[in-house]
């Protein structure tokens, strides 16, 4: 048998696929706590996240809702840090803490038979954490080393500034660590905003994996009793820079500049935030977008491009990031303006959309795949304020969107002079 | 247990089929048995760079990409100093795409030269964003010339220097595909929601008439075994002292793999370890350390390396791993220790395996070693491990004329 090898085997194209949302149980604990869980999977794992109100935006002080988060897991009144962390690595667990700007959470991963053993001392780390002075001592000490190292790397530099530059120094979403920060933090600071934010505080549980029977009675026993009060999230004024053009040397030696390009954004709840993630995705946000066949895959100036649209509640941003040789990187920002150009000026052919959207959909069909994954929409929509149908509206928008839409859309948002511009060497 | 079918087709191509029916996608895994360590030692770098213009257009399909992503797929691929593996998902009643573009190149590529120049500079520039513009980036490239002499292991899968990328030619390009790309050193696995008759019909088709090609027999340099330690000073413009040392280990397929792999996990890896709670927590002398070996098909290197609080002496710091060295060379481990890391091990396997791509990934790594069967022991092999084995592999590794040491110190 010869096949012809130049003729591509009929596809189904995945604009046309259904795509679903597999639904997600909810129940509330008897404190008022909303529980969301996916019980699906054949591994016999689950993960479960406690996503408190605890983000930087509730601080007063820089770095005191990261420090809080951090030092959960370093000492209670039963237990020390060493205790802690061998308890949940003997049963083969992962138990993580990450702060962001609104929220907080708490991440354990864990075989589904030992969840038992693990959640009273996930309990003990929300109502008995001690932020033993030592330890904090010890935390301020690695993280200025840490920061030192950091701010050697170009990337790192450009990364802070970037951010600071769209939203203002003074926000949560713009400001960043300084070694003086570090040792300005206080330990009575840090029981305070653990006792408010954490014991006291609201909190929103996401559970998925293969669930055991009792999961709800198990929750309620461990996390039903916790005050779960009201928390307000702050507010604060955007302060963006006013100055659109930097260009920073950090390392004379350098022979890379990391670029990035940024320009304001409204958030999820904006209409046009579903159609840009269409444009996005075309202008730099998979391999085969504009910014990555030109200045990659033609001029060879960097090993990657993307943009991307940033993930914040409150106001996002439209970002184009890539690392380019240092006698490039002018080149490597004239062609980002002239891709822009190119969707401001020409609609879009039918072929490029077919393939954005089958590539988008081809990709959500992979992203839905597994319990973690569709757990991870799901908080997503609840943190955001969204609801199912936000979903669905997305798939809506990937499989309709004309080329005078996105090319309308361009003429809005794809304006040099509304963007950011950032070098770094 | 993850259940499988293997069979070959008559040019030599091993085939591997792992059905998963609970997801919509399909995954194609192909492995080639060529890395770094394959390279000629004037031209490091080359495996790596490969691996970029296998996505510069085959000979019957000028984009490798674009049709791919019109089929709603998606794509990757690494490299590493022992192999080259190059990974597809897409959905399900779309495979046939995947086969069709992974045979073709399989096939031939289209060796142009404009892809070879644009590839050239763009792993230049991946070198420059990961070994040349971070502090210590260079690190692992000094340690591994000092700890290997022989050995091709003594460069890095990324090359040894610029140079060798920049002056890369299409002839050594074909020279290479003819060589390593061949059926009969590849194993391509085919897994998701597919079934085992269609993959067989579909890889006949696709893959039955590409030449097998002659099977590369591997006869490189054995590195000896090291007489006395080495060390090395290194002084730049970094922020903090930095420790690296490593000590020569054996090979993946060794049984006294999985001791040394507990070994690691013991010493560093958690909140827990040793390391982490007797140098960075007590001592206060690190302010992060690691211990990891590099996993790799042939003899290896077991390591630990961290960063110094500052103004610790890093004599003192060396002294203080040693320490902690004599303690696991010289009691038993306790049976709760041991099973908090074999714990521990189960269900890092529990949860890599929930992704149908680390599955195939896996399978395809574990036939590639030898038997994709290997897979469905590992755990079994943790489990054997004795407190004993513990000690007495500590004895072995952790002597200092089996030992490389770095100090990488920040200058001024």
């Amino acid at each position: 048998m010869t096949i012809d090898r130049k003729q591509a085997p009929p596809i189904v194209d995945a604009v046309n696929f259904n795509l679903s949302l597999k639904p997600c149980q909810q129940f509330t604990l008897q404190n008022g706590v909303q529980v969301y869980a996916v019980d699906a999977g054949a591994e016999e794992v689950m993960l479960l996240e406690w996503v408190f109100f605890a983000g930087n935006s509730q601080e007063e002080q820089n770095l005191v809702a990261a420090t809080t988060n951090f030092l959960l897991r370093n000492g209670t009144t039963k237990r020390t840090a060493f205790q802690i962390n061998e308890h949940f690595e003997y049963y083969g667990a992962y138990l993580n803490r990450s702060c962001y700007n609104e929220t907080a959470t708490i991440t354990l991963h864990c075989l589904t038979k030992h969840v038992g053993e693990l959640l009273p001392v996930v309990k003990e780390l929300i109502t008995e954490s001690t932020m033993p002075t030592e330890e904090l001592a010890i935390y301020q000490q690695n993280m200025k080393q840490r920061l030192k190292v950091n701010l050697k790397k170009s990337d790192f530099v450009a990364g802070r500034l970037i951010d600071a530059y769209l939203y203002g120094e003074k926000h949560p979403y713009g400001k960043y660590s300084s070694a003086e920060e570090f040792d300005a933090l206080d330990r009575d600071q840090l029981l305070h905003f653990y006792n408010q934010y954490y014991t006291q505080g609201r909190f929103v549980l996401f559970v998925a994996g293969k669930l055991p029977l009792n999961l709800e009675p198990l929750l309620n026993q461990q996390f039903g009793d916790l005050p779960n009060q009201p928390v307000e999230v702050k507010q604060t004024a955007l302060q963006p820079a006013t100055e659109k053009k930097a260009r920073i040397t950090n390392d004379p030696n350098g022979v890379q500049g990391s670029i990035r390009m940024a320009r304001p954004f409204p958030n999820r709840h904006h209409p046009d935030f579903l159609k840009v993630q269409v444009l996005n995705a075309l202008f730099g946000g998979f391999f085969g977008s504009r910014l990555m066949s030109n200045i990659r895959e033609d001029k060879g100036y960097t090993y990657g491009i993307h943009s991307f649209l940033h993930n914040h509640i409150q106001h996002s941003a439209w970002m184009v990031s890539t690392e380019a040789g240092k006698d490039v990187c002018e080149a490597t920002i004239e062609e980002v303006y002239k891709e822009m150009k190119g969707l401001r000026d020409e609609p879009v052919s039918e072929e490029d959309l077919l393939l954005v959207r089958n590539y988008l959909m081809g990709s959500l069909l992979g992203d839905l795949d597994g319990p973690f994954q569709i757990i991870g929409r799901w908080k997503n929509i609840v943190l955001h304020g969204l609801t199912e149908q936000y979903f669905y509206h997305s798939i809506q928008t990937i499989k309709t969107i004309s080329a005078e839409e996105l090319q309308a859309l361009a003429q809005k948002y794809l304006k040099p002079e509304e963007f950011f511009e950032l070098v770094v060497v | 247990m993850i259940q499988y079918e293997k069979f070959s087709l008559s040019n030599g191509l091993r085939v591997i089929v792992h059905q998963d029916l609970s997801t919509p996608l399909a995954v194609m895994d192909i492995m080639y048995d060529v890395g770094a360590r394959d390279e000629d030692p004037n031209r490091t770098g080359f495996a790596h760079l490969f691996e970029h213009l296998m996505f510069g257009g085959s000979v019957n399909i000028p984009d490798y990409d674009e049709p791919l992503q019109m089929a709603g797929g998606e794509n990757n691929a690494y490299t590493t100093n022992d192999l080259t593996n190059y990974y597809i998902s897409l959905p399900a009643e779309n495979l046939e795409t995947a086969f069709w573009l992974e045979s073709d190149r399989m096939l031939s590529l289209a060796f142009g030269e404009k892809s070879l120049e644009t590839q050239r500079k763009v792993v230049c520039e991946e070198f420059k964003e990961h070994y040349l513009t971070k502090p210590y980036g260079d690190a692992w490239h000094k340690m591994r010339e000092l700890a290997y002499k022989v050995h091709p292991y003594r460069w890095m899968t990324i090359g040894k220097e610029l140079s060798h990328i920049e002056t890369a030619r299409l002839e050594d390009v074909k020279n290479f595909f003819f060589k390593h790309y061949r059926p009969v050193n590849a194993v391509l696995v085919v897994a998701g929601n597919v079934t085992v008759e269609k993959v067989k019909a579909l890889a006949e088709k696709w893959f039955g008439d590409i030449p097998s090609g002659e099977k590369y027999v591997r006869n490189l340099p054995q590195e000896p075994e090291q007489q006395e330690a080495r060390r090395l000073e290194i002084k730049a413009n970094v922020p903090l002292d930095a420790f690296y040392k490593t000590w020569h280990i054996g090979s993946r397929l060794d049984q006294k793999y999985y001791i040394t792999d507990l070994v690691t996990d013991i010493l560093s890896g958690g909140g827990s370890s040793r390391l982490y709670q007797s140098l960075v927590k007590e001592k206060k002398l690190f302010s992060n350390i690691d211990c990891s070996h590099s996993g790799s098909t042939e003899n290896g290197l077991l390591s630990i390396e961290g960063k110094l609080v500052k103004g610790v002496k890093i004599e003192d710091a060396e002294k203080a791993v040693e320490a902690e060295l004599d303690k696991i060379r010289n009691e038993l481990v306790s049976e709760s220790e041991l099973q908090k890391v074999k714990n521990k091990t189960e269900s890092m396997i529990a949860f890599e395996d929930m992704s149908v791509m680390n599955r195939a990934n896996s399978l395809a790594y574990y036939e590639i070693l030898g038997d994709a069967a290997w897979m469905n022991f590992e755990l079994q092999k943790y489990g054997k491990v004795t407190a004993e084995d513990i000690r007495r592999e500590s004895r072995a590794i952790f002597r200092e004329e089996n030992s490389n040491t770095i100090y990488y110190l920040a200058e001024g």
